[in-house]
Formats: C-alpha cells, structure tokens, sequence
C-alpha cells in the first residue's frame, strides 16, 4: 500500500506539472516522426514550397490552379487570419449528391494558412490521395518567412503568442481528427452553406468576399459539380431560422460544435446535434437536442435548473458557460483555441437572454409537430 | 517559480522512470500471462483478459479508481467498489483553499477526489455500467482516450492525477486488453461527479 501510495504521489505531482504545463512561452522542437506515411504510399512533402501550394516559391505567388475560398461561418481560431485555397485535380468534380456529404475526388488539395499579429505561423494541409484516405500535415513557417517545415505527427505546442501570453500550438494530426472525423474525414469550411451565395451579413469573423473566391457559384458555372445543381444558384443553401439573429447563431454553432457535436459523430452518445443539415428547417436538431434539455455537464451553482441551453438564462445555459471557459474542465470547443471568442460569447449570451420565448414557442411547435 | 518548476520536473522524471519501470515490467511479465507480447494481439479473449488484468493491477489504476476504506490495519482498498471510482454516496465539500506556497493539493481519504490548480477531478467508474462508468464506450473510444489524453479522443483533457502522458505510451494492444479486463467486469452502478471548476474561473 506504501509503494502505491508513493506512486499515486509521485504521478500526481507529474500529473500537476502537465495540468500547469503549457503555459510557458517557449516553442517545442518537434519530437515526434514526421509523416513518414508507410512505405510506397504517398507521404507529405517536407517543405510548404513541395505541395504544390505555390507557382513561384521565392515570391509565394499562389499557383493560379488554387482557389481561394472563405466559409461564410469561419472556425475561430483565437483571431488568426485566416487564408485557404482549394486545388481540384483537373477535369474531375465533386460529387453532391448528398448535398450534406459532398464527396471529393481523389487528388484534392487543401491548404489553410494561419498568420498572427501580421505574421504567418503554420499552413496546414490536406491532401485525398486515395479514396477516403487524406493525409493532414501541417507546417511551421521560418522566421524569415521564406518556407515552412512540415511539423512532427505530434504538433509543436506555444509556437506563437495569441494575447497575453497565451500561446498558438499546432495540433497533433490525432487532433486533426478529431474534428476532421476519422471515420468521416471531412474539409470541415467547404460545403453548401459555407460557400453559399447567400452570405449571413451577421456572421461572425467573416471576410468579405472577393471576385477571385470560389463560391457555390463558381462550382456550377465552372461545371465543378455533379450532378448539375442550377437550383444551389436559384435557390442558396441558408440557415432557416426565425429570427436573424437565430441564423447566425446556428451558424456559429455548426461550425465551431457541429464538427464533433453530430449525429454521426464518435460522441453521438452524448445526444447533440449542432451541425447545419443541408435540409433543416427552422425545426432543426440544433435547438431540439439543446434547448431545454438535461445534457451530460451541468452548470456550477445551478444544477437544479442548468440546461444546454435554458432559454431566457445564459446564467444557466451549459453551452454559454462552456464557451466563456478556457479551463480544461470546462472549455469548448476543448482543442484547437485558447482564448475565448468574447464576440461570440456576446452573440450567445444575447440570444439566449433575448430571444428565450422564441426559442421556447419553436422547440414546442416543433415537438408538437414530431420534426 | 524557479521552485517549482525545478519541483514539475522532478516530479515528471521520477514519473516517467516509475512508469517505464512499470511498463517494462509489464512486457516481461507478458509471458506469465499467456505468452503474449505488448505489441502483439492476444491469442484469445481469456488471455487478452489475463494481461488487462495484470496490466491494471501493476499500473496502479486501483490506487486512485477503487475507493480506499479503513480496515484492521489501515487504510485499505474497497474491492466491493473495486475500480468504481468515486462514490456518489460521499459527497465531498469544497476542497479547502490552501496558503500560497509550495504544498497545492489536496486529497480526499477515499483516494478518489483530488483538488489542485486545475479544480477538483473525481476519479472515473470504470467498471462496464452502461449509464455511470465504460458500458457504452467502445474499444476505439477507449484507445483514443488514451491515446490523446481527452475524453472519448476528442473531448475534454483527462484530468490530474491520471497520467496521461505515460499511458499514450501503452501499444493498442496492451489498451485493448486493459478495455476487455474492464468490460468482463461485474458492473457497478456509481455516478461519478462532475469535476469542479477551480474558484476564480468564473
């Protein structure tokens, strides 16, 4: 009993020092295998410059086959600036048949640059070399800014200061995944909503879009898509809701909880659905699994009321208390950032404060309605 | 600060040098329990169970995840609530705020409840309950937790005092048998409390 009392000790001092660790700020060197990838498989390039990504690597002139795009509900990303191109393999097209579910062809290339304070930090990269096989990479660029070097599987933890101390880390590809679902690899910014014609002029962290982007649009007109799909210009995927500010919360949802909080996601188990369905209405599974319901964490010093989200109280909605926190207990979304969004905070907050009866009446005629 | 990190990073190498020690052990006693090597996928379920349990008896789960009662001659583990975790029955106050300075943790005398700069963490019901403890994870679930050292692989961080940081060492098989070992199990139904938030997180 002594020796296990002893190790219990020793490993809960340890475990202190990883529970405290992270917050220095100097960056790790990579200890990790690179992406080796197994032999004779494809395998990500060392440098940024070898993917493709650029026509003329000493001037970072963008090969003119990469197309920008920008999600009209980006992913916050503790304020990054935030640039993507998209690279289809000539003469092929994505198949949208299920228009929640797009399937791209094999060769596509992603890749999502991030920049702090006026500098770029890491570019990561996605790559389908084989049907549903992706290869997630990402690189750290120099000081000088000349190139970036393709990051260990295990990421480099504090490699640039976000605010205030609090550091950017690049995520190991096991964290990749768990966004960009194992069992459904997903390019989570590049579907029907996030490239819709119909922007949310409410969204949060949008950019505005250029005449260079890649839109819905852009894919039917450049015959990009099949089957064709006229009535995605006539008609452009939105978020049905019953107020604006209800759309643009919903999106805010889908993107930053919807990736992990899905029907087919690993943790379906936990009963939320956050993510935008192609076809919802404004009954959708994002406010009938949240509002008004139990859910699994329940909000300090309000168990008896605490709800995902308790409609007209923020003060006892879980949803609200966990995207405020960036405690390891507590924060969401729990990878990926660690500065709270305090724009978003302020849109949740006022929406669930405000727009409590709203809510409330939807969620009744919708349960009513059996959708 | 110099303190303690000097104080974090001996901690993490007496760790690390008892946890390979462990480990290492385990490897070599893999043939005491089948034959079957860490790396290697057990020859079948009752073997691959052997080497869960061995694996969970040397690695020190039942230290933090089976209440601790007093007996006879001490403190002693409950095998009743064997790697139960936490029992719902003992409600536990707030942990007691502590001076500034070097002492930062505290310890429930279950040996269930720990308290430190990270809030309070209660230890997991491992035991194959499908509403309070592992019944409803699957074995992919399980390998990712440890793996990643977050719930379920992309959830919350484990928290202290599990350490994580030695178990992602652990081959797939060895967290398999680990998993068959928890799940032949006699379920036991025990809702674990929600870890707290430390005081100023508000």
């Amino acid at each position: 009993m002594k020796f296990l009392t002893t190790i219990t000790a020793v490993v809960l001092l340890a475990a202190i020092g990883r529970a405290t660790a992270g917050q220095g700020t100097e960056a790790q060197a990579p200890v990790a295998p690179r992406f080796a990838g197994a032999p004779g498989a494809a395998a990500a390039p060392g440098w940024l410059s070898e993917t493709g990504l650029y026509a003329n690597a000493a001037t970072q002139r963008i090969d003119s086959r990469n197309r920008l795009f920008s999600p009209q509900y980006p992913l916050w990303s503790d304020g990054a600036t935030k640039r993507r191109w998209v690279r289809l393999p000539a003469g092929s097209t994505i198949n949208v048949a299920d228009l929640s579910k797009w399937e791209l062809p094999v060769g596509t290339k992603f890749w999502k640059e991030f920049s702090f304070k006026g500098r770029k930090v890491e570019t990561r990269f996605l790559w389908q070399t084989a049907k549903d096989k992706w290869i997630f990479a990402s690189y750290a660029w120099n000081d000088a800014q000349t190139d970036a070097d393709l990051a260990s599987e295990s990421g480099i933890a504090n490699i640039a200061e976000v605010e205030g101390g609090k550091r950017h880390s690049i995520p190991s590809v096991s964290e990749c995944r768990s966004c960009h679902d194992s069992k459904r690899t997903e390019t989570l910014g590049f579907d029907a909503l996030q490239l819709s014609t119909d922007r949310d002029p409410n969204a949060l962290h949008a950019e505005t879009l250029t005449a260079e982007m890649v839109t819905l649009r852009t894919l039917v007109d450049e015959n990009l898509i099949s089957p064709k799909r006229a009535d995605l210009i006539a008609n452009p995927p939105r978020i049905a809701a019953s107020s604006p500010i209800t759309r643009t919360a919903l999106g805010y949802l889908s993107t930053n909880c919807g990736s992990c909080h899905n029907r087919e996601s690993s943790i379906a188990s936990l009963g939320l659905d956050l993510k935008h369905a192609a076809s919802a209405t404004d009954c959708t599974a994002a406010l009938a699994t949240t509002v008004g319901q139990r859910g699994h964490w329940v909000v300090p010093d309000a168990e008896a009321e605490s709800r995902v989200i308790n409609a007209g109280h923020p003060e006892s909605s879980a949803l609200v208390r966990r995207i405020k926190s960036r405690r390891p207990i507590s924060q969401m979304p729990p990878i990926g950032t660690v500065v709270a969004d305090r724009q978003a905070v302020d849109l949740i907050t006022s929406w669930v404060q405000n727009n409590g009866e709203e809510l409330k009446q939807l969620v009744a005629r919708c349960a009513a309605q059996g959708s | 600060m110099r303190l303690n990190n000097f104080v974090w990073t001996t901690a993490i190498i007496a760790a690390a040098v008892i946890l390979t020690a462990v480990l290492s052990t385990a490897s070599l006693g893999a043939s005491d329990t089948g034959g079957v090597e860490g790396q290697g996928v057990a020859a079948n379920k009752s073997q691959q169970i052997a080497r869960g349990k061995y694996l969970v008896d040397i690695m020190g789960c039942h230290d933090c995840h089976t209440p601790v009662k007093m007996g006879d001659k001490g403190p002693e583990w409950d095998m009743t609530r064997a790697l139960s975790g936490h029992p719902e029955q003992v409600p536990m106050p707030p942990a007691p705020a502590l001076p500034p300075g070097p002492w930062g943790v505290t310890m429930a005398l279950t040996g269930t409840a720990f308290a430190g700069p990270w809030g309070t963490s209660f230890t997991k019901n491992l035991t194959p309950d499908k509403e309070t403890g592992l019944g409803d994870w699957t074995v992919e679930e399980f390998i990712a937790t440890m793996k990643t050292g977050r719930e379920r692989g992309k959830g919350r961080e484990v928290l202290p005092p599990m350490p994580v940081q030695n178990l992602r060492a652990l081959s797939d098989a060895d967290i398999r048998s680990l998993f068959a070992y928890l799940q032949s199990l006699p379920a036991i139904k025990n809702r674990t409390p929600q870890p707290v938030e430390p005081p100023d997180s508000k």
